[in-house]
């Protein structure tokens, strides 16, 4: 960290158990700094007055989608959340992701947003083996530019949290999964497009989505996970009346 | 089934537009030059192409209002389930029942 510029960061942390119990924000004061991030801010409360404050990262440098909290009523990356952005009056308000059930304090638990990862028929199946040649396909195929807009994803959870959806449908996929449906809906390599078309097609699918495009408006990597929804819903309508 | 209720609610939205802005400019047009309830019975008893848009509207307005009302249901109350669809059936059935009742009153002779 930095050189120390102003003054103390007025900063509350949620601290509870599971489901909220027994939780309350505790208020800190925590030295500010030049560059200072938000995980900057959580590690020092941890290693200087809360050694028992849970809260998960890893890489510090937005490649593992691991260290996503709410700040300020946002969900982010705290990692690379400047607190000169996010904060610039020096008060900080850090909780965990919404949607998501609370281990504890800042961690949550993530089983059932990477289970729907699974429901949306997230997983790959392959049409070759290994002693196949590799299949060419070309980047400038409409189909593969529709993949790769998706595929930067790294499941940080971002857009589940954002997602008004999934805050009043628990069993809603969410955008994240939904746009790792579409990738794979747009991999010439997959092997099982119809059954990734019938797991968003079931309740709580793509159909529920109000296209009101939070995913889209917080995702760090600036994907759009709402048009892919939208090319769900296009595409399994399109399959429904045979074009 | 998640799929056809969506299908049906855009088909059916798809169709109401039109004839919900051809609706309210009647009203205006209605309502402006002062038309008694004689003088538009006059006009509408036995007409078959006003039979046929009422009763479109009607259908149309049926299949849509039950669907998009158990999506909103589903979302903000606890209430779901095989109840709640049977209730939206039912919905279905009352909202058609009523609406063919009013076509059959506007253009019946």
């Amino acid at each position: 960290m930095g050189r120390i510029v102003r003054q103390e960061l007025d900063v509350s942390i949620w601290r509870g158990g599971p489901g909220g119990a027994q939780g309350a924000f505790h208020r800190y004061r925590v030295p500010q700094r030049a560059d200072q991030t938000v995980l900057d801010v959580v590690t020092w409360v941890q290693r200087h007055l809360e050694p028992a404050l849970a809260y998960r990262f890893s890489c510090r440098v937005g490649m593992c989608g691991s260290c996503a909290m709410t700040v300020n009523g946002r969900p982010r990356w705290t990692c690379r959340s400047h607190v000169g952005k996010v904060a610039p009056g020096g008060r900080l308000e850090i909780a965990p992701l919404a949607n998501l059930p609370v281990i504890r304090d800042l961690a949550t638990d993530m089983t059932g947003f990477f289970e729907k990862w699974q429901r949306a028929g997230g997983r790959f199946v392959p049409t070759l083996s290994r002693a196949d040649p590799p299949v060419r396909i070309s980047a400038e195929s409409p189909q593969r530019k529709a993949a790769d807009a998706g595929i930067e994803c790294i499941n940080c959870g971002v857009c589940y949290s954002a997602c008004d959806v999934v805050r009043g449908r628990p069993d809603y996929l969410g955008p994240a999964a939904l746009n790792r449906a579409w990738t794979l809906v747009n991999d010439e390599r997959h092997g099982d497009v119809p059954g990734v078309l019938r797991a968003v097609s079931e309740d709580g699918g793509c159909h529920a989505c109000h296209s009101q495009g939070s995913c889209t408006a917080h995702c760090p990597l600036s994907l759009d996970p709402s048009a892919a929804i939208a090319g769900l819903k296009r595409r399994t309508l399109l399959d429904l009346i045979g074009l | 089934m998640t799929l056809w209720l969506y299908a049906l609610q855009r088909g059916s939205a798809l169709i109401l537009a039109p004839l919900v802005i051809a609706h309210l400019a009647l009203i205006l047009i209605a309502s402006r030059d002062g038309l008694s309830a004689a003088e538009i019975l006059a006009r509408t008893q036995g007409s078959v192409a006003w039979a046929a848009f009422y009763g479109l509207f009607v259908v149309a307005a049926a299949v849509h209002a039950p669907i998009g009302l158990r999506n909103v249901l589903r979302e903000t109350t606890p209430w779901q389930g095989r109840g709640l669809d049977l209730a939206m059936v039912l919905v279905f059935f009352v909202m058609l029942a009523l609406g063919l009742r009013a076509v059959v009153a506007v253009v019946g002779t």
